[in-house]
């Protein structure tokens, strides 16, 4: 069984667990059982549900791209998490985690981000439900995401750079966790991504396997049948993870792509930082390479436990693209269908055109986990239009 | 309470001595290959009058540690050091008290179990402390430590119900590291209140030595904790007048400052 509960070890075959401080135990034990808890409650889901389908907008649409699928020559069908309120699939994991903080007593969030999108969705939650919120950024991924800096003061959290290290969003989990070992008791950690230690892997697949389980149900309405292929980009593996939670039990192709310059799964090694064993980037001591990718969503030397497992038992593979093909990709979208992806996304998209050949004649869903706008500064310095 | 079992290596065996005799713990913290001369800076600890001492092994993600020893690990990283390094320097240097290694997970994983305990007997380190991984997750670890004398240091934490505790006490070896505060390490202003809560709490899960860290940046303060710790582990306050480049001067005078306050306090 594959993409099931993990049970109370927390792993994912050999990888995962909880790697935390002795400080940290008790509350990842406690999160856990109101997890559990919260998450066989009727009453719970309703409330979530209800908030996903109100304030965030779910569900999302499901997109059929015509004139790329012509220009590609396969069937390409987009699940529009781009559509989400503050913009990206993130906005699930968020609701999901700052209803169950409430439920357990908390009163703030500490929050790491790398673009932006998760600080933002965090940010939004905690002003909708009354909660304070801290998020740690990068230095250098607070000047290449200003808007959504702004966009999260204008939320009412207060945004710390991360200053140590590459200033990327490594070191932003880093001072997320050190703030959270000093205020355990009146903060939630809400992770961003389907890593750390148990359970947030699970936790965070949980809450986003709404996406692949809508999916499902709109691309066999549609299309009468399951893809052939599905794919996603893949930092930590949110979207991925939720997207291929409503697929595993089928024949598709789970595609998972990295940035060629943090590809965990394709170029790391099993490893032990930020809470999770997992494929790791590190040089011949253990110490944690720095990645480097234009995506600060994605420049992230790590990735989530069930990523490594589900690559490690060949269930899923993990192509990488360089930053090049990623701005070539970028223009895609916008001038065949329309739409402005997340640089994120735009990984995705660089696969699939790189390996149309490959693809000929198939029924691809990809996860448009964000939208673009976010990013429209970065790229005018690149593109020339 | 618990009693273990096993037979005490030199870290506990030491630090047993020094509280049977009535005394205070003193166990400093420097980073290993923290500038060249780093072997000067652990003579002036030994100098000072510690009792045992913590070597830390520079990680790229410090994540239990505060500003001052994340720069000292960055400037130790940038200049080359390497676990190995620090060992190799360690091997020619004949330690007269016991000496441990305090780094991440990581290392010890990715070296390899039986590598890094080998690694730790041949360069004569009696004790292993590894903040991210707590006893859960620390089996085959703990076994490996085991089989090669490894003296294995657990954390006993603010937060850890008393169900913990005791079983901490009973896989602990050397002694029992009790976590002072909710936070990271580095000097505070004053004494938390948990610091000495932490120390009594686990003292009764336990007849290991049980010292005192995170957040002790004065004499006075070590004294206030051993009011119920059996000593103190000093780190920041160390590691700043190093990064200061205040030299091994000075890291003698304030280790001598400690020893003075504690066998004042406590003369045995």
């Amino acid at each position: 069984m594959t993409m099931t509960d993990p049970g109370p070890t927390g792993r994912f075959g050999e990888f995962g667990g909880r790697f935390v401080p002795e400080t940290l135990v008790p509350a990842c034990i406690e999160l856990e059982k109101a997890f559990y808890d919260a998450w066989a409650d009727p009453e719970f889901r309703q409330e979530l549900d209800t908030l996903l389908k109100d304030y965030a907008g779910r569900p999302s649409a499901l997109t059929d791209c015509p004139r790329l699928s012509e220009e590609l020559g396969f069937t390409l069908v987009l699940k529009r998490e781009d559509l989400n309120h503050t913009g990206s699939h993130k906005i699930n994991n968020v609701l999901g985690q700052a209803l169950l903080a409430k439920r357990m007593g908390k009163t703030r969030l500490v929050a790491e981000t790398g673009a932006g999108q998760h600080g933002v969705a965090t940010a939004t939650a905690a002003a909708l439900l009354g909660m304070e919120c801290l998020v740690y950024m990068g230095e250098v991924d607070m000047k290449r995401q200003e808007l959504n800096v702004f966009r999260m003061k204008l939320l009412g959290a207060e945004v710390t750079p991360a200053m140590s290290g590459s200033r990327t969003l490594k070191d932003a989990v880093n001072e997320a966790m050190r703030d959270w070992v000093a205020t355990v008791e009146e903060s939630h950690y809400c992770l961003g991504s389907v890593m750390g230690p148990h359970p947030y892997p699970y936790m965070v697949r949980e809450f986003h396997r709404v996406i692949g389980s809508e999916a499902r149900e709109q691309i066999n309405e549609r299309h009468g049948r399951d893809p052939d292929v599905v794919t996603a980009c893949v930092g930590g593996g949110s979207n991925a993870a939720g997207i291929f939670s409503g697929f595993v039990d089928t024949d598709a192709e789970l595609v998972g792509v990295e940035p060629a310059g943090g590809a965990a799964v394709g170029d790391g090694i099993p490893g032990v930082v930020h809470g999770m064993l997992s494929y790791l980037k590190q040089d011949e001591w253990g110490q944690v390479l720095e990645a480097e990718s234009i995506s600060a969503g994605l420049d992230y030397p790590g990735v989530g436990p069930e990523h490594s497992h589900l690559a490690h038992i060949g269930r899923a593979r993990y192509e990488q693209v360089t930053d090049a093909e990623v701005i070539e990709a970028f223009k895609l979208l916008p001038r065949t269908e329309g739409i402005i992806p997340a640089l994120e996304c735009a990984h995705a998209l660089a696969w699939l055109s790189r390996d149309r050949e490959a693809l000929a004649g198939k029924l691809v869903l990809m996860n448009l986990s964000g939208r673009g706008d976010k990013d429209v500064n970065q790229m005018m310095e690149i593109l020339e239009l | 309470m618990s009693t273990t079992t096993h037979t005490p290596g030199r870290l506990e065996a030491t630090l047993r001595a020094q509280r049977d005799a009535g005394k205070k713990c003193l166990v400093p913290y420097i980073t290993g290959g923290l500038g060249d001369d780093w072997l000067a800076s652990l003579a002036a600890v030994i100098d000072g009058g510690a009792d045992a001492c913590e070597i830390g092994i520079p990680f790229s993600d410090p994540v239990m540690d505060g500003p001052i020893i994340q720069q000292a690990n960055d400037i130790a990283l940038e200049s080359g050091v390497t676990p190995e390094s620090i060992a190799a320097d360690l091997r020619g240097f004949e330690s007269p008290i016991p000496l441990a290694f305090m780094t991440y997970y990581n290392i010890a994983y990715r070296m390899g179990h039986e590598r890094f305990a080998k690694m730790l007997n041949d360069c004569g380190v009696s004790g292993s402390i590894l903040p991210d991984i707590p006893m859960d997750e620390s089996d085959e670890w703990i076994a490996t430590a085991d089989e090669n004398g490894v003296e294995n240091i657990l954390f006993a934490a603010p937060t850890s119900p008393d169900e913990r505790l005791a079983r901490t006490g009973v896989r602990a070896r050397g002694f029992v590291y009790a976590v002072g505060l909710l936070g990271i390490t580095g000097e505070r202003q004053s004494l938390a209140e948990s610091a000495t809560k932490i120390a009594a709490r686990t003292k009764n899960h336990t007849d290991l030595p049980v010292l005192v860290g995170v957040g002790i940046g004065s004499p006075e303060q070590a004294v206030e904790a051993c009011s119920q710790a059996d000593g103190v582990i000093i780190g920041s306050t160390v590691v700043r007048r190093l990064v200061e480049g205040q030299g091994a001067g000075a890291v003698r005078e304030l280790i001598a400052s400690y020893r003075e306050a504690l066998d004042t306090a406590f003369p045995g």
